[in-house]
Order: structure tokens, then C-alpha cells, then sequence
């Protein structure tokens, strides 16, 4: 039952063909069986999803079941769950149990969603490789030598291997759509203000979305369904009703207007990835989509301003991590200075203290209007660039990523070369727009994503797309060996 | 050479709200260490922050009434700092864009001259916690409680000359936020503080003196103190060839005095910035129109009403205005007192003032009421009893002993009013003292005095005094 889609497994939860405790049972057989490997989970939580899932038979006998009701999924572990440990990946947090659970979290809860675990990820949000875990990396499933890609890389490696059917992952910067693409799933970063913040650790907060991982447009459909919505806890979220992401799945393609983007078909894309891209848009083509080339001229100029933004926020962000209240605290403190250098120098890894010490730089007196200031300005020609081309065609197209999947190690000591593997996503974060990754192809046996980027709340047209494609093509129905 | 002193006041004053500034948590003050901290308080991890939509408003209320311009796009920031009760390590607060600037405010200096005080700008921010160092033996005890409590940061330009003019300042501001509702401003539990920024320069100088800022002073007494204490300072620091060093200080109460706290070297570079999980605060002038229209009467315009409603001195009207409270006492004891506003305002100015300082009480915590002093004042104007005994009834009504009438029956006090009754006591007073008599008619007219006290003494004070008087001459001129 592992290869079946969520939508097929909540078909079967409804006949009776098997029940969400025998479902959820065989879900954490397949993660002690085959996690050790990935190591993909921070926390399995068998007593806590055994419970829900009975309570989930109950809601189906009872007649009262919804589309997510006894469906095991694993959160990122950058979701607070309350009385589960929610690490965000980090030795500062692996030793907080969180006392409340995210909205993300209550609302799955709500729809009947049974919840095996937590993923992870890398620390803080921060990395494309999932290699700045506490916890070690996360493998890829598709070669194990190979990184996921980050920081959702858990959620995507645990979707890719069949360990669960969908689960949750936050964007910054492309952390939901890179391992998307990496792990051969379908990853959605919706609309910035579509889906609440609240209760989801901030790495940049004017940046973060939470999204689904799925294996297809349509499981990610019901689950993008369930957690959207606006939050009177989350000022940043947006009053607008959520549009019925399943019903306008079969919507057809014809006349829809495709933009390519000269700017993410140059120089550092891999020519595999080129190529496949280039077939799966001839796909679109026959489905009825005129294709046209257009321009993001700052382009260019993203990958530079986040990396203002993000460090800027995140520095303060995380300054709440101090070993006061909660969280990693030093011993044998000889005083406050002590306790909070020594606290913070052990609580958190490198690549978090690179970009505290980025961000904080950013922000001082004297560099703030040439970074931050600066930055912020870069993302109004950013978005503009995009209001543009939204005036010209319907959706934008690209490649997720500039290669597939690389070696563990092989970027690691290099932040400048991990953090362009990120350079066709981060510009669609800097402009709070919806976008979406879908399996398109493989190139030695490595997955390749393809990205659709919609108008703000256009969720449900990225989600039809990706269905529509799925239709005519099996790249997201493949899934990796070894996992049996 | 003679010295210009400088000051500007950062006043914090706490917003009475119900709640805090960004969670639901309440702000009640006393509550157990803790135990008004939410998550949101607490800064945990994920946790975000929504305006109270009620600081808005107060905030708005303190602009429309000193003249200020209400920002039609206000934006929150974060300060940024490391500080044990600071639990977000970072304060939201406003920075470049405050929602009240640009006013002024009119104060009386001693002389009967007014002087206007320029107000910078007036932003909201969060307070931070409170670190507890007694009582725990090396280590440091953190309460929450108040982290989160909304405060509102009065800042004023340099134009205040003297640490008394910085008082007269700072008490109209108090004033005007208790007129205003939007503060209980009760500086023993620090809902009402401030910071002085003070320089001197030689006088005539155009340019600044290097300016010291003294930390968190919450009493008008320790304002005058402390500035004082730091103006001297400074002159005999330059006087002596020494140069004043820019410094945050701190005052000591106990030997008033100031101490230095931190120099500029070692001052925080705060890295304020827009905060992200805040929208710019939005006001229309609709919104600004209907709290145009919801002010209440402010003190200088309640003093003009008092002086030409009820005949009241400038004097007179300015004390009983100096408080909302005092203001709000006096006109309901005015209306029971059926309007006698002079005797009214000197038995609120005086009786009642008294007897509040003497038990240390504040005014709404009276034991005799607005409504209850009118009733006796009542009895004074239809002369029921006398001035003289009205006091005797006060303080029985101070203790809890009845309402005046009740008093004035149980005691028998009520005024003799019949002239035929004084008229018989005073020929009995006239008959025992009949070498007086003789005196007085020889031209001694002095003796009245002596006669008057007599016949007092025979009616145990109930007597009018006006009625005794008339009824005197006649019988001794006759």
C-alpha cells in the first residue's frame, strides 16, 4: 500500500479496505525498516500517531472523515507540535519539547491527519543539502552518496522513498521546491501569506512559507488545502478565502500562456537539466500552451539581496536563542556574558553562525543603508520584474535547480557554490510568489525538477498545471530502489 | 561664567490597556512572577506578534491633544539587544517612522508665565521584563510579567531650562494622560517614568553641550534631584577643565546623586530594523476624526470653564485641574453643594486636600465622596450649621460615623437660628456681665468681640454668629 497516493490511500480508509492504525503501523514499519539509512527522521512519534489513527477509524466509522482523516505525514521539524520535540535541526533546540502546536500543526490535526514523526532538516532552515543538520545529513534516496537538497530535505527524502505519503516543509529560499526537484517529489511554496507562520520556528520572516511535499499535484492539492488559510495569530497572513485546490485540477491547459525565462536557461545550468526542461515545456505545448521567451533582468541581483534579507532576519531572529528560557543552556556559567557566548557558541553549528554574523553586520550602524536598505530595494525591482511578465503570460517556467542532485560533502566547505544551487528559486521568495516543482525527467538516474511560478494566489493554476502534466507523463509515479 | 542648562525628557508612560501590546496576556500589575506571560510574552520559539488595536488608539488620543501629527503610516521595529528579561533578544519598537510627532505642549512656569515644550515624537514599544537580583543568593530571579506591557515614549525637544521647569513638564504630561484615560500613570509601580537627557553650555552659546542621559527616574522629586544634581556636575566638571563625556548615568535616591552607567563606547549598536512579522500601523482620518470627537474637556480648557461657571480664581481653577480626578471631585461636589462653587473649592482645596495628605490617601479612595461633601456644604449654605462646626462634622464623616445630616442630629450641632432664643440667651449674658456692659456703652466697642464669644460659649458654638452679632448692637446700642 506504500506506492499508493494519498488519495487512493484515503479512498481505501473509506471502503475499509484496511484501517488508518494498520495504514500508520505499515508507515513506521517502512521508517525503522528503511530510515536508518535516510536518515530522514528526527523523531518518530509511534505512541502519539497510533493514538490518532485510531481516533482517525473512529472519525471514518463514525461517517465524519474529510480527505486528510487516519493519513499518516511527517511535519518538518521546524513545526512546534506540542509535548514533541521540535529541534529545527539544531543542538539549541534538541532538548525543546514545544508547549503549543503551530497553526500548521492544529489544523492538520483538525482535518484528522495522523502525524509519524518529525523530519529532518537542515539547521534552522538554513542550507540546500540538508548537510548542516545536528542530526547528520539526510541521504537521497535515489543514490545514497547524494544529498536531498535542503533545508526540507527529511520531508522530501521520507515522500521520495515512500516512507510516508505527503508531508510539510518551509521555503525561504527554494527549501521546499530544490529537494523537490532533488528527490523526484512535488513540492508547493505558496503565495507568502497564504499558509500561517505561527508556531513555525522563524528562519527569515519575511521570507518563510510552509508547504506540502506529495507525490503528485493532486495528493499536494488536498494537503495545500488543508493547511492555507488565514491567521488572526499571524499578522503577515492574508485575509482571503481558500480556493478549492481539487476541484480546479482538471481545468484544461489550452491557450494557457508559458513565460521562459532567458535568465534561468544560461551560463551554470546543467545541459541535462536544459534538455529535459526542454521536453517537458514541448509536453505543455501539446497540451494545448503557447510558449514565449521573457525577461527578469534583475535576475541576477537575487541571489545577492537574499543574502542580505535572510541573515539580516535571521540574526535577530534567533537571538531569542540565548539559553535563558528554553533551548541548549551552557554549564557552569561564570557569567551572563559566559552563559550567552558559550550557550550560543555551542548551541548552533557554523553555517547558522556565518549568517548570524552576516546579518548582524548587515544591519549595523553605518552598513544598513548600503545592505539592508539596499536589499530591500532590490526586491521591488525583483517583484516588478515578475509584475511584468505576469502582464505578458500566465505562468513562468524553469528549471528548479541548476543540476540534479550533488555528492554529500561536495559543496559543504563551499557556501558561495551551495547557495547559487538556489538561484531559480530564491528570486520567487524575495516577491512572496507561488511556485511549485514537479518531477521532469532524470539525468543518471537523478531526479530533475521542473518550476512553475504563478501570480500571487494562483496555487490552485500551478497545482492543475503540474496535475495536467502528470496526466501525460510517469516521472512522478517512479520511485527509487531499495526501498521495498 | 554663567551656564544655560539643557534638558530633554523621554517620558515611558504605561497604556491602560487590558491586555498587552502584541498577545492576549493581561496586564494587571502584582500578579505571582510569571504568571501573566504567554507564549508570545515568553518569546517562544515560533511565536508572533498582532498589534492591540487599542494602543493605536491611545496613541492617537496623546497626538490629537498635544497638537502633534498622527502618522498616517506608522512602522514597528526591532531593537536589537541581549538582555536576560529581554526574551525576543530584540524589542519592538518604533524607529524611523513614529505614529505621534511634530506637537507641542503649554506649561505654566512659577512666574505665571506659560512656556511651550516642543515634542519631538511619541512612539509605542513593548516594556521588557524585570530581572530580580535580591533574594536569590548570587543568581538573578526574570518575571515576565511586564514584558509586553504597552508603553508609550514621550520624547521632547531640548527646550526645557531648569530641573523645575523639567518637573512642571513632566507633571502635565502626567496629567494630561490621566485626563486623557490613557495611562494610570502610577509612578510607584513604574506605569509612569523617565529618562533625562541634560547638557549646560555657556549661556548665549548656540551650540550643545556634550549631554549625559539619566536612566529611569519615576518620581517628579527625583527628576528635580537628579537634574539638579547633574547640572552641578557638569558646570564644575568644565569649570575645573574637565570635559562632560557622553554617558547614560543613573540616579541613586538614597544619596542623591548620579553615576555613570555605560559611556558611548560601550553603548549598543541597537540594528533597528522594520520588523517583518508587523504590518505598517494604518490611520485614516476617519478613524482620526472619531477620536477627534471622542476627547474628553483637557485641563487648560476645564480651567477656563471653572473660572467663568462657578467664579472660581485662575489660582483656584488651576489646582483643581491639575487632576482629572481633583477636577472630577470638585464639580460633582459643586452640583449636590447646589452650585456654591467658592466655598466648595476652598473645602476641596482645603478640608479635604488636607485630610487625603494627612492619611496619605489618593482622591478616589476618599471616605467622604464628591456627593457627600456636597450634602454638607449644603448645610453651610442654608445655615444649618456654621462653618466652624461643619469642620467638626467633616472629620466624624471622615471616620465613617454617618452622612452629614445624620451627624449634625446626633450631635446636636444644628444652628440657633431664632432670634427670640438668642435674644434670651444674650440678655442673660449681658445680665452676668454688667461692668462690660458699662464699659462698651463708655466706648469700648472691642467688647463685642468679648460678648459674641460669650454668647458662642453659651450655645456651645450653635448659634449663628451673624445673627449674634446684629442682635448685640441692638440690644447694647438700644
Amino acid at each position: 500500500m506504500y506506492q499508493k497516493s494519498l488519495v487512493e490511500l484515503a479512498a481505501d480508509l473509506q471502503k475499509g479496505a484496511y484501517s488508518s492504525e494498520e495504514l500508520t503501523r505499515a508507515c513506521l514499519q517502512r521508517i525503522h525498516t528503511h530510515d536508518e539509512r535516510l536518515n530522514s527522521f528526527v523523531t518518530v512519534t509511534e505512541t502519539q500517531a497510533l493514538t490518532a489513527a485510531q481516533a482517525a477509524d473512529a472519525a471514518i466509522k463514525a461517517g465524519t472523515a474529510g480527505p486528510l482523516t487516519g493519513i499518516p505525514f511527517a511535519h518538518k521539524d521546524i513545526f512546534c507540535t506540542n509535548g514533541v520535540k521540535t529541534s529545527c535541526g539544531s543542538r539549541m533546540l534538541d532538548n525543546f519539547i514545544a508547549p503549543y502546536d503551530a497553526t500548521v500543526t492544529q489544523k492538520l490535526l483538525a482535518a484528522g491527519a495522523v502525524m509519524v514523526g518529525k523530519t529532518n532538516m537542515d539547521e534552522f532552515a538554513m542550507g540546500s543539502s540538508n548537510e548542516t543538520s545536528f542530526y547528520g545529513p539526510v541521504r537521497n534516496p535515489w543514490d545514497e552518496t547524494t544529498v536531498p537538497g535542503g533545508s526540507s530535505g527529511g520531508s522530501a527524502a521520507a515522500v521520495a522513498a515512500r516512507l510516508v505519503p505527503v508531508s510539510t516543509g518551509t521555503d525561504t529560499g527554494g527549501s521546499i521546491r530544490q529537494p523537490a526537484a532533488l528527490c523526484g517529489v512535488t513540492g508547493l511554496k505558496p503565495t507568502y501569506g497564504r499558509v500561517s507562520r505561527y508556531g513555525m520556528i522563524a528562519f527569515a520572516s519575511s521570507l518563510d512559507q510552509g508547504g506540502p511535499f506529495a507525490r503528485s499535484a493532486e495528493d499536494a492539492a488536498v494537503l495545500l488545502g488543508a493547511m492555507a488559510g488565514f491567521d488572526a495569530r499571524d499578522s503577515t497572513s492574508v485575509d482571503r478565502p481558500v480556493d478549492d485546490y481539487v476541484a480546479q485540477l482538471n481545468q484544461p491547459l489550452q491557450g494557457l500562456k508559458i513565460g521562459l525565462p532567458k535568465e534561468y536557461f544560461g551560463a551554470g545550468l546543467d545541459t541535462a537539466v536544459g534538455d529535459a526542461i526542454a521536453v517537458a515545456i514541448e509536453e505543455f505545448r501539446k497540451l494545448g500552451a503557447t510558449v514565449t521567451e521573457i525577461t527578469l533582468p534583475n535576475t541576477h541581483l537575487s541571489v545577492p539581496a537574499y543574502y542580505v534579507v535572510a541573515p539580516a532576519e535571521c540574526s535577530s531572529n534567533l537571538s531569542r536563542f540565548d539559553g535563558v528560557r528554553f533551548g541548549h543552556r551552557a554549564a557552569n556559567a561564570q557569567d551572563l556574558q559566559d552563559l550567552y557566548t558559550r550557550s550560543r557558541g555551542e548551541g548552533f553549528g557554523s553555517e547558522v553562525k556565518r549568517r548570524i554574523l552576516v546579518g548582524t553586520y548587515a544591519l549595523s550602524a553605518g552598513y544598513y543603508d548600503a545592505y539592508y536598505l539596499k536589499a530591500q530595494q532590490v526586491r521591488h525591482l525583483i517583484r516588478d520584474d515578475f509584475l511584468q511578465a505576469f502582464a505578458q503570460v500566465d505562468v513562468i517556467m524553469g528549471p528548479t535547480a541548476p543540476s540534479v542532485a550533488f555528492k554529500l560533502g561536495e559543496k559543504a566547505d563551499d557556501p558561495v557554490s551551495m547557495y547559487l544551487s538556489d538561484i531559480y528559486t530564491i528570486s520567487v521568495n524575495l516577491a512572496g510568489l507561488p511556485a511549485i516543482s514537479i518531477p521532469a525527467g532524470f539525468s543518471n538516474g537523478l531526479p530533475i525538477g521542473l518550476q512553475v511560478i504563478g501570480n500571487y494566489f494562483a496555487e490552485a493554476r500551478l497545482l492543475n498545471i503540474g496535475h495536467r502534466y502528470q496526466q501525460v507523463s510517469d516521472w512522478h509515479t517512479r520511485s527509487p530502489q531499495g526501498f521495498e | 561664567m554663567e551656564w544655560e542648562t539643557v534638558i530633554g525628557l523621554e517620558i515611558h508612560t504605561q497604556l491602560a490597556t487590558k491586555s498587552k501590546i502584541f498577545s492576549g496576556a493581561s496586564t494587571t500589575y502584582g500578579a505571582e512572577p510569571n504568571t501573566q506571560a504567554c507564549a508570545v510574552d515568553l518569546g517562544l520559539p515560533g511565536v508572533l506578534p498582532v498589534l492591540n488595536a487599542e494602543v493605536v488608539r491611545m496613541a492617537a488620543m496623546f497626538g490629537l491633544a498635544t497638537h502633534s501629527t498622527v502618522a498616517p503610516r506608522s512602522v514597528f521595529a526591532r531593537k536589537n539587544y541581549f538582555y536576560p528579561d529581554l526574551p525576543k533578544g530584540y524589542q519592538i519598537s518604533q524607529f524611523e517612522l513614529p505614529i505621534v510627532h511634530h506637537g507641542y505642549l503649554d506649561i505654566e512656569l512659577e512666574d505665571g508665565r506659560s512656556k511651550r515644550i516642543g515634542i519631538t515624537r511619541a512612539h509605542l514599544e513593548e516594556d521588557a521584563g524585570k530581572s530580580l537580583h535580591e533574594a536569590y543568593l548570587g543568581k538573578t530571579g526574570i518575571d515576565l510579567n511586564r514584558a509586553g506591557t504597552p508603553l508609550l515614549e514621550i520624547v521632547s525637544e531640548p527646550d526645557i531650562r531648569s530641573a523645575r521647569e523639567a518637573v512642571a513638564y513632566m507633571k502635565k504630561i502626567h496629567s494630561l494622560v490621566r485626563y486623557l484615560g490613557i495611562s494610570d500613570g502610577n509612578m510607584q509601580e513604574g506605569s509612569f517614568r523617565c529618562d533625562a537627557n541634560v547638557s549646560v553650555r555657556p549661556k548665549g552659546q548656540q551650540a550643545f553641550g556634550t549631554r549625559t542621559e539619566i536612566k529611569n527616574i519615576n518620581s517628579f522629586r527625583f527628576v528635580e534631584q537628579a537634574i539638579n544634581y547633574e547640572v552641578e556636575r557638569q558646570i564644575l566638571l568644565l569649570e575645573g577643565g574637565g570635559t562632560v563625556v557622553q554617558e547614560t548615568r543613573l540616579f541613586d535616591p538614597d544619596k542623591h546623586e548620579t553615576r555613570s552607567m555605560r559611556s558611548k563606547e560601550e553603548a549598543n549598536d541597537y540594528r533597528y530594523f522594520p520588523d517583518p512579522d508587523l504590518l505598517p500601523v494604518e490611520v485614516d482620518e476617519a478613524f482620526l476624526a472619531s477620536i477627534r470627537d471622542s476627547l474628553p474637556e483637557l485641563s487648560d480648557a476645564r480651567k477656563t470653564r471653572l473660572v467663568s461657571d462657578y467664579g472660581l480664581s485662575e489660582y483656584d481653577a488651576g489646582i483643581l485641574t491639575a487632576s482629572r480626578e481633583l477636577a472630577d471631585y470638585f464639580e460633582s461636589a459643586v452640583n449636590a453643594a447646589a452650585g456654591a462653587g467658592k466655598l466648595t473649592a476652598n473645602w476641596v482645596i482645603g478640608e479635604l486636600s488636607a485630610a487625603l495628605r494627612r492619611d496619605d490617601r489618593e482622591i478616589k479612595d476618599s471616605p467622604v465622596d464628591a456627593a457627600a461633601l456636597g450634602s454638607l456644604l449644603l448645610r453651610i449654605e442654608d445655615g444649618t450649621i456654621s462653618g466652624k462646626l461643619a469642620k467638626q462634622v467633616f472629620e466624624a464623616m471622615w471616620k465613617g460615623e454617618g452622612s452629614a445630616d445624620e451627624i449634625i442630629e446626633q450631635q446636636g450641632l444644628k444652628q440657633i437660628s431664632d432670634a427670640s432664643a438668642i435674644t434670651g440667651i444674650i440678655r442673660e449674658v449681658l445680665g452676668k456681665n454688667p461692668a462690660q456692659v458699662e464699659q462698651y456703652r463708655a466706648g469700648q466697642v472691642k467688647l463685642i468681640a468679648f460678648f459674641v464669644g460669650q454668647v458662642m460659649k453659651a450655645t456651645q458654638g450653635k448659634a449663628n454668629p451673624q445673627q449674634v452679632n446684629e442682635l448685640l448692637r441692638k440690644l447694647l446700642d438700644s
